[in-house]
């Protein structure tokens, strides 16, 4: 399980605004958006396509700075950050998992794993400590010395996630990570980001599969820019089965 | 679908009384189509006057009269399973006939009503999935049935919220004054349409 730095939220998405341009040619990609996303839970992110639904997790990911309002992650405002506390920051605590492109073709997925935490200082030989400990938790471990090419798709994207939350990585955001799978693979992949969550990690999953949101614990909409509706927190298994039964 | 054929269908895998009947029916159904007692016995009661099932021997130590197919009720359900099911026969959907109406209503925000809906049927989506993952990992004697019937729901659901996307993205394209205009038999409405026409595109949000 990956180790809990802060008691509070993971991510705080604060009034968050993002406009592209100014004048006739300004474009707002997101308007006065608030979210939090909390310890062991997974949100979803719906919306037609233009919605605004990258723009959020770029800010979030801190891949892109908001034009008004506070993205704070791990309790550290992202705003307050120069380009290398930023990039800092992404490596220690947020994981990235994209539809494609999401490993190096000539590095093992051991040493894809293990590569943000050498990128930080750490060892070789720990680095791939905790990247062999990250394939063991999603059972992966045969794939430890395979290079992508050797893997399925499906495949590659579990090694995505247990990149996305190696070392101390508390986030995980994940835009269209089945996109390029059949629905069978994806629902795998869902699952491991699922269980991740479950154990203590916190997600945001941007997807237009309704099948896909309805693994996350709530599911926000996004039009035009805006939040426009929220599912609210899911009841429990249990209650549903004895709802259902 | 009636009982009759969830009983007869029950009965071609051996003789059962009343009560088993009606357990075994709830089981392999994933309990989404709860049976009384008095249901069961009526519809064996019927069925054996239609010479579909029959009486094996007399009653038990309890009570209790197992029943079995007659050559023509076994003929009856080779016959059930290999029928399709008749569409035109179920009911009107709610949801259609309300967004049929909501789309040539003056007033209505038919966006609000697509969203609305959407939110609660992602909702039950959400609580179909978690009761699949929880059904994976217990198996036992009625898993696959309660399987069955789960991804049908989950694909039931998961049709509805691509359809309303597609019906939010089909309003979108509309301009308001096309969907004002639907309202024929309305002259209020009539009346209206052409300074709909030149009304702001924003009309509908």
């Amino acid at each position: 399980m990956s180790a809990a730095v802060t008691t509070g939220p993971v991510l705080v998405l604060d009034d968050v605004s993002r406009v592209h341009g100014e004048g006739e040619t300004e474009v707002v990609a997101l308007s006065h958006a608030s979210l939090t996303v909390a310890r062991g839970e997974l949100v979803a992110v719906m919306g037609p396509s233009g919605s605004g639904k990258s723009s959020l997790l770029n800010l979030a990911g801190g891949l892109d700075r908001a034009t008004s309002g506070r993205v704070v992650v791990e309790g550290v405002d992202v705003s307050s950050l120069d380009a290398k506390g930023l990039a800092a920051l992404r490596r220690r605590s947020i994981g990235f998992v994209f539809q494609d492109l999401n490993l190096i073709p000539s590095l093992t997925a051991a040493e894809n794993i293990g590569l943000p935490l050498e990128l930080d200082g750490w060892s070789v030989r720990r680095a791939r400590s905790q990247a062999l400990d990250a394939l063991d938790r999603l059972k992966l471990r045969e794939l430890a010395d395979r290079y992508p090419d050797q893997m399925s798709g499906g495949q590659q994207q579990r090694v995505a996630i247990a990149r996305a939350l190696v070392g101390e990585r508390t986030l995980v955001l994940a835009d269209e990570p089945t996109g390029a799978l059949d629905s069978h693979t994806g629902e795998g992949v869902l699952k491991i980001l699922r269980q991740r969550c479950d154990a203590g990690a916190a997600g945001l999953l941007v997807t237009h599969e309704a099948r896909h949101a309805a693994w996350a614990d709530r599911v926000v909409f996004l039009r035009d820019g805006i939040i426009v509706d929220e599912t609210g927190a899911a009841a429990t298994a249990d209650s549903l089965l004895a709802e259902a039964r | 679908m009636s009982v009759k054929q969830g009983l007869l269908a029950l009965l071609a895998e051996e003789p059962m009384y009343g009560a088993r009947l009606r357990s075994e029916f709830e089981a392999r159904t994933g309990g989404t189509w709860p049976l009384n007692v008095g249901q069961v016995y009526t519809t064996l009661a019927r069925l054996e006057r239609d010479g579909l099932v029959e009486p094996v021997g007399g009653s038990d130590d309890e009570g209790r009269i197992a029943y079995r197919l007659t050559e023509a009720g076994r003929s009856e359900i080779e016959s059930w399973w290999l029928t399709p099911v008749d569409r035109d026969s179920t009911p009107r959907d709610e949801l259609v006939i309300k967004l049929a109406l909501a789309v040539t209503s003056p007033g209505v925000d038919v966006q609000r009503v697509v969203q609305t809906q959407r939110t609660a049927t992602l909702k039950h989506l959400r609580d179909l999935t978690r009761l699949k993952s929880r059904a994976s990992d217990e198996p036992d004697a009625h898993d696959l049935a309660w399987l069955l019937v789960l991804e049908n729901l989950l694909f039931a659901a998961e049709a509805e919220v691509r359809w309303l996307d597609h019906v939010e993205s089909t309003l979108g394209r509309m301009p308001s004054a096309a969907l004002r205009g639907a309202r024929a038999a309305d002259p209020v409405a009539e009346d209206d349409a052409p300074r709909a026409a030149t009304a702001s595109k924003g009309g509908r949000s």
